[in-house]
């Protein structure tokens, strides 16, 4: 917060200027210096309050004035659109080509039901008093009040799974963790968002990152751990800064008073998001996968019971103990309950984070919510769930988004991620990058993923330059299934997903003859 | 700045008392130097009380590390597939031809190191580079080359 003096500085107007990552990609720190510039030449007095975004980022830098009436937005707004921003006089809601109206009526905020994203865009994300005016710590209280034992049987109620993409469900592994003997027991924030199409981890750390402490701190309590780490991705500069100013906040005021949090920063090893090569990183070594059993539940850390789950999985328990398990579980369709912080990426027109409860049609989220391609041609395909998601055709849109039906259709729910390709895209250049990336970060622990891999870019080689063409096929099926079965992770076991669907839905890239 | 011995050691004694110390070390030390060489595997082996091996496998499996001094800036172009969607690999095609280097290449005049980076979480906004510790959303050559320019200063 700067508040400014001038010559009118009774009352500052607020201004709220988002610096997530997004925003700051798109020229937020320089519109806040000429904001600042414009308003002091003008002699107005204004107080500009950085916060996390929206999740409109088609509409960053988006700029939101406190009126009586309520948050008024402008954007995208650019350094060059200043002056005339202040001469249409927008600190009283001026009309301008750039204003949005009310922010929180916003059709793309209005069709969400926002748990987890609840604070994220509207408060200072370095706040106390912002977190705790909008419903902070009131989870971290219902359990310190309710105990342990009504905690995992809330978390439980919730239907709450692992929002990093496993699914599995949260209260099964904390009550596994809370069960193992043990003088020591951790938990781990697995804050290594690596997936294409997938910022959501990111967003909340940088726009809400108590939630995520108070989540951690909820989670020690409820399986007696006293020491958590957040395992972060160096690619991750600026939520890197803001975890560590929110660590310190967060210590002062006494959330952190019964489990220390330590924030680990990787090095850029896209497969220590998988839970046991990031144990490994953490302890020191090479990134390489664990194979299961033991658990990391039973054995994980240094040897020890950890429960291991994502930034949003832990984020959303504080918002489930203060609303309530029951209308959480309410939300939602079949066995995915409550709701998924969904990220629109790639070519994309109305891209960001569009938070509803499970269940939500793909075409809906791509046609209607997103608004179809950015480049404005026809979408040809999407990848939902990452690098290792199955690419959809128009034809299977009507897919709902919730794990059981993705899995349905051998697609991969994820973490939430969709990216969107319109009609230029070449699949087979697609399943062939899928492959690389999977040559490239692989841990090397288990051959079919090393080599497998490998020799999957060379086959799809042969086949786009027409040698062999019906043998390669039958040959790359028959090394999708070697990697699917006997991969150790899901690096490897999941690669099939993206070469499979495109080779399925898009075989005419694939035969250039 | 070139591998100093001293100075190395007083970052490694800062984080050796961490649980499972060797990944933050690294990271201390690179950061720092910009680089992690040959003396560095035997250095932390040694105060770390690991065989040279260990250690030379935790540098080689991570991205991050380079083995010697990258330019003055390092250009970091995503190529994952939310900004291949958006054009990623002609925007990387014509940065090389640009500056007359590849992947991991360093420009002539030392300036400009370019490396591919996997994903910087702006794919709603891709293509998405990072430019020293500038983020840039939406990247075509004109704004990557604005965003080198203010690293030049």
């Amino acid at each position: 917060m700067r508040p400014l003096t001038g010559p009118d500085m009774s009352k500052p107007t607020r201004i709220y200027l988002p610096a997530d990552s997004a925003a700051l990609a798109l020229g937020a720190e320089a519109l806040a210096e000429a904001i600042t510039a414009e308003a002091l030449r003008l002699g107005k007095s204004i107080e500009i309050i950085r916060t996390g975004s929206r999740g409109m980022h088609w509409l960053e830098p988006l700029v939101e004035i406190a009126t009586p009436m309520g948050r008024i937005g402008y954007g995208p707004v650019g350094v060059a659109d200043v002056t005339g921003l202040f001469a249409v006089d927008w600190l009283h809601a001026g009309k301008h080509p750039l204003c949005i109206g009310k922010v929180e009526e916003h059709e793309f905020l209005r069709r969400q039901d926002r748990w987890t994203f609840a604070r994220c865009g509207i408060v200072d994300p370095l706040s106390w008093s912002d977190f705790i005016e909008h419903g902070g710590g009131q989870g971290l209280a219902w359990a310190r009040a309710q105990g342990a034992a009504a905690t995992l049987a809330a978390v439980t109620a919730s239907g709450l799974r692992g929002r990093g993409g496993a699914g599995f469900p949260a209260g099964i592994k904390w009550r596994t963790v809370h069960d193992t003997a043990a003088d020591i027991k951790y938990v781990v924030c697995n804050a290594d968002e690596g997936d294409s199409g997938t910022f959501a981890d990111r967003m909340l750390m940088e726009g809400d990152p108590f939630a995520l402490l108070e989540g951690m701190a909820i989670c020690a309590l409820a399986v007696r751990a006293r020491k958590g780490f957040i395992y972060i991705r160096s690619e991750y500069p600026r939520a890197i800064t803001v975890l560590e100013d929110a660590l310190s906040v967060a210590r002062e005021h006494g959330l952190l008073s019964d489990c220390e949090i330590e924030l680990r920063i990787g090095a850029g090893a896209y497969v220590c998001g998988e839970e046991t090569a990031l144990l490994e990183s953490l302890e020191g070594k090479r990134g390489q996968v664990r194979a299961k059993p033991p658990l990391p539940a039973h054995r994980g850390l240094f040897g020890k019971p950890t429960v291991v789950n994502n930034v949003l999985t832990l984020a959303t328990v504080p918002a489930i103990l203060t609303r309530g398990a029951e209308t959480y579980a309410a939300l939602g369709s079949g066995k995915s309950r409550g709701t998924i912080p969904i990220q629109l990426a790639g070519n994309i027109r109305h891209g960001g984070l569009f938070e509803v409860p499970f269940g939500i049609s793909l075409q809906e989220l791509i046609d209607e919510v997103g608004g179809g391609t950015a480049t404005g041609r026809p979408v040809r395909a999407v990848q939902v769930g990452g690098p290792l998601g199955a690419y959809f055709p128009r034809a299977l849109f009507d897919t709902a988004f919730d794990y059981e039906a993705f899995s349905a259709r051998e697609g991969l729910l994820g973490h939430g991620g969709i990216v969107v390709f319109d009609d230029r895209v070449d699949m087979s250049r697609q399943a062939r990058f899928a492959m690389e990336f999977c040559a490239a970060e692989s841990c090397g622990k288990c051959t079919p993923c090393r080599v497998g891999s490998v020799r999957g870019m060379e086959v799809i080689d042969k086949i786009v330059s027409d040698r062999d063409v019906n043998e390669n096929l039958v040959l790359l099926e028959d090394l999708c299934n070697t990697l699917r079965l006997g991969s150790l992770c899901a690096l490897g076991g999941f690669v099939p997903f993206p070469v499979l669907s495109a080779l399925r839905y898009f075989p005419q890239d694939f035969r250039r003859s | 700045m070139a591998w100093h011995k001293e100075k190395a050691a007083v970052i490694i004694e800062a984080n050796r008392h961490l649980d499972g110390p060797a990944l933050p070390v690294l990271r201390a030390l690179h950061e720092a130097f910009g680089y992690l060489p040959e003396e560095a595997t035997a250095q932390v082996a040694e105060a770390l009380n690991l065989s040279r091996a260990e250690i030379h496998g935790v540098i080689t499996f991570y991205h991050d590390f380079r083995p010697e001094p990258g330019g003055r800036t390092s250009l970091k172009l995503c190529r994952a597939e939310a900004c291949q969607a958006m054009g990623s690999e002609a925007l990387a095609a014509e940065v090389s031809q640009k500056l007359g280097t590849s992947w991991h290449g360093t420009t002539r005049d030392g300036r400009v190191t370019l490396e591919p980076v996997f994903c910087l979480g702006l794919c709603s906004v891709a293509p998405a580079a990072l430019v020293g510790t500038e983020l840039v959303g939406r990247a075509d050559w004109l704004r990557l080359q604005q965003a080198l320019a203010k690293c030049d200063h």
